[in-house]
């Protein structure tokens, strides 16, 4: 059986405004959202600097107590999946709820909420021997965050398949890939698929600066994001999330839905090389690239967009080129590639979801998003990354892509259905 | 025709026994791997057990270089990977890279290790935060050292579904093996018995507090207190059956003949729990009946409530003592992501010698359970098949059935 699976419904929290329409047009304005940390004090830190999401979660409809008992990145997920359903037009209480499932990707889960009850059990960090009278009750779900994906399960009443992709900085787009699959396969017709990662947490922000992943640009926030330019000097940690409502082809056309696009292609690959570094050559993510659009039956040719991994540390971007060339041969140079992590930053897991949510409204409004900040390109990087302009083409399909850490590389191809209007 | 996916290679670390054949032996004599904590003093602590892995030496089991970077739930997985892939036979060079991927689940991460760093952190400062901090800490880092130590760069993936999450990493190998990848290793390990880890296992309420390692974790017995947390797991090789056979693998331990996942319905809904269903719709998968499978390997919360719930799914697939049913994790405890492939590398031993070991320490089961929970001595069974469970906390739901293939 080789069912079809599309995208009906989208939801969006992204720095720089809420919902799917901040989010976008704040991409097509090229305007880029990190700013100085705000959440904490981060004046000890290396990089001080992210992509925050002026997130009100009353405001979004949680009561007190989802708000006590749901981390943040929960919180985000649940308001993507209720916006996604929303969008989607879809009842999902006239569904069977055997035949729908759940796949939330995550890097670092309930981080935030980890290292808040930490400091309580631990006393400000002093005792060893934590107090286990300063427990708190859902303290076990943010050491095995099950609850994460169970939270969106309940959202939408899904029985099926329930489950976390947590493959670092690839999560959004594999969780997508493994909801294609299930959908694909049978096992079930609906899945509410995305991510989310909430880690602008003291300890995630020191995790980054021991390696010096992160960017220390702190005099200037709002260019500090600069994928593929000379001058860049690592990523932009940042929060988010995007949930998407994922439907098999027949039955979205039967109810007249809205159709984004088509996943037509997906793979993933490990390069078996470093926890935290990536080969110049781009070997494994061309061929995660190549099997994808094998899979979607394309031609290099056929990729009207190419939505980067483009994290703007120095070797990703390179990397990244690298296996640009190697996997769309000539046509690398002509297709238009951009990183919209220059606007929001890099909010890990989520990332890949949020990038999935930019490249289908690339497709239905045909607007390339720009690459901000990027004023002279690293002479090792010399593609067309769209730089700080948004373009207007036509765009089809888009070929997305993502790497992490652990050696995760990942490729998703998003489609236009046939007889969808551009 | 729906590629057959076989277990080539088998390996456990579990607190009763350190690799296969010791786990295996210490599980039919009923040794108890669950112990008063020693990796802190636990004194005024709610709950004092855990069932730990005390013989296991890094240094001797993977590279020194390692160490640094890597949590002890980390160098179970690196261990058990390797072990498993000596059993089947398969080195760096045996199929080609592509050829090789990675299906883990872990759903505590590298616990231990992030709470040392959170202790440097708020005690002295960022700076003194490790490098190896980034990876050693998420979920995805034994997926990604063991395709680095393996040279597999085929797909990966690391699953999180607390106790579930461990089967459904194998039923996602077989897919991955059906789509065209002729092997996976799977599997999956946890550990968080720090007093941060440990503690923060209590608070979900299910944690007996019963001290004598004997009684604190007794599933489907009628003195239920809950269970005991454990740490450690088990890690398979998987291969698509005509590749494995091409190769010349030296064994083929059993077939993963069937899989599926249920959510159960959001709590206070009064909706049956999805357990059964996922049971029924994993021997459909298999295309047995439940007259076929031999002996169920059982969740086995070790909660009146969820053991009940548990039996309950159970007689109502196979009938009222319908089966043979066992939770050989009684004398391990329960190893959150580790727990599933312990239970199946469990369920391939049995296949292999026909003999199912029984439930240490349970012996009072409740008549209404209408289960046939083997206890006392392990039972002398040929083994066709089994239906492995596994739940995890909130609804989580997943079946695996292996047969001998």
């Amino acid at each position: 059986m080789n069912r079809r699976v599309v995208i009906t419904g989208i939801g969006v929290r992204a720095p720089g405004g809420s919902g799917v329409k901040a989010f976008w047009d704040l991409l097509t304005a090229g305007r880029t959202a990190t700013r100085r940390i705000s959440h904490f004090d981060a004046s000890p830190f290396r990089s001080r600097i992210a992509g925050e999401v002026d997130f009100d979660a009353p405001a979004e409809g949680f009561s007190p107590r989802e708000i006590r008992r749901m981390d943040r990145a929960t919180q985000f997920a649940v308001a993507c999946t209720r916006d996604a359903v929303a969008d989607s037009g879809l009842d999902m209480s006239a569904l069977d709820p055997h035949r729908i499932g759940v796949s939330l990707g995550s890097a670092v889960a309930s981080a935030t909420s980890l290292e808040n009850e930490y400091l309580v059990m631990s006393d400000a960090g002093k005792d060893w021997l934590v107090d286990p009278g300063y427990l708190s009750p859902h303290m076990a779900d943010y050491l095995s965050p099950g609850i994460m994906p169970a939270e969106v399960a309940w959202t939408v009443g899904a029985q099926g398949p329930v489950t976390m992709v947590s493959d670092g900085c690839t999560s959004g787009l594999d969780s997508v890939g493994y909801a294609v699959q299930l959908i694909r396969e049978g096992t079930v017709d609906t899945v509410v698929a995305g991510a989310s990662d909430t880690p602008i947490s003291p300890i995630v922000v020191a995790c980054f600066d021991a390696i010096k992943a992160t960017t220390p640009r702190n005099d200037d926030p709002e260019h500090a994001s600069r994928p593929f330019d000379g001058s860049r000097t690592g990523f932009v940690l940042a929060e988010g999330a995007a949930m998407f409502v994922l439907e098999e082809y027949g039955a979205a056309v039967a109810r007249g839905a809205e159709i984004y696009a088509e996943v037509t292609g997906y793979a993933t690959r490990c390069n078996a090389y470093h926890m935290t570094g990536l080969k110049k050559d781009g070997r494994e993510m061309a061929e995660a690239i190549r099997v994808a659009l094998d899979e979607a039956r394309l031609d290099p040719t056929g990729i009207d967009y190419v939505n980067a991994h483009g994290s703007g540390t120095k070797q990703n971007d390179r990397h990244e080129t690298a296996a640009f060339k190697r996997s769309l041969g000539d046509h690398a140079y002509r297709v238009p590639v951009s990183s919209i992590k220059s606007m929001v930053g890099h909010s890990l897991g989520a990332i890949g979801s949020i990038e999935i949510a930019a490249s289908l409204l690339a497709i239905k409004h045909n607007v390339v998003p720009p690459t901000a900040n990027l004023h002279t390109p690293d002479p090792e990087c010399d593609l067309d990354y769209v730089p700080l302009t948004a373009r207007e083409q036509r765009v089809d399909t888009v070929l997305s892509v993502g790497s992490g850490f652990g050696g995760f590389q990942s490729a998703i191809v998003l489609r236009r259905p046939e007889g969808v209007s551009a | 025709m729906t590629v057959r996916t076989v277990v080539t290679g088998v390996a456990v670390a579990a607190p009763n026994g350190l690799g296969t054949e010791d786990y295996w032996k210490a599980v039919l004599a009923g040794q108890n791997g669950i112990s008063e904590l020693v990796r802190f003093d636990a004194t005024g602590y709610p709950s004092r057990l855990a069932g730990q892995i005390l013989d296991f030496e890094a240094k001797d089991h993977i590279p020194s270089r390692l160490l640094p970077q890597t949590d002890v739930s980390t160098r179970y997985a690196i261990a058990a990977a390797g072990w498993a892939l000596e059993d089947a036979a398969v080195g760096p060079d045996t199929l080609p890279d592509y050829d090789m991927g990675v299906s883990l689940s872990t759903a505590q991460g590298g616990f231990e290790f992030t709470h040392q760093e959170f202790q440097k952190l708020w005690s002295k400062g960022p700076e003194y935060v490790s490098v190896y901090e980034s990876f050693a800490w998420f979920y995805a880092v034994n997926t990604g050292q063991v395709s680095i130590r393996n040279a597999m760069r085929g797909p990966g993936i690391a699953l999180v579904g607390e106790q579930a999450g461990g089967l459904d990493v194998v039923g996602h190998a077989r897919r991955v093996i059906r789509r065209g990848t002729r092997l996976v290793v799977s599997g999956g390990v946890d550990s968080a018995l720090d007093p941060w880890g440990y503690t923060s296992q209590l608070s979900g309420g299910l944690v007996s507090t019963v001290d004598d390692p004997a009684r604190a974790y007794l599933p489907f017995d009628r003195a239920a207190s809950g269970h005991v947390p454990g740490e450690g797991g088990a890690v398979l090789v998987l291969e698509d059956a005509g590749s494995a056979r091409d190769r010349g693998a030296p064994k083929v331990w059993g077939e993963i003949a069937g899989y599926a996942a249920t959510f159960d319905p959001r709590p206070g809904s009064g909706l049956p729990p999805g357990l059964r269903r996922a049971a029924e719709l994993a021997l459909a998968d298999a295309g047995l009946e439940p007259g076929d499978i031999d002996v169920v390997f059982a969740d086995a919360a070790g909660s009146t409530a969820g053991d009940r719930a548990e039996a309950d799914a159970i007689r109502e697939v196979f009938g009222p003592r319908g089966v043979a049913v066992t939770a050989p994790k009684a004398s391990i405890g329960r190893l959150c992501a580790g727990g599933g492939p312990v239970d199946l590398a469990t369920a391939l031993l049995s296949i292999r010698d026909g003999v199912v070991p029984a439930t240490a320490h349970t012996s009072d089961v409740p008549e209404e359970y209408g289960i046939d929970l083997v206890t006392g001595e392990p039972r002398t069974l040929a083994v066709r098949a089994a239906l492995v469970l596994g739940r995890g906390r909130w609804g989580f739901n997943s079946a695996v059935v292996v047969t001998a293939g």
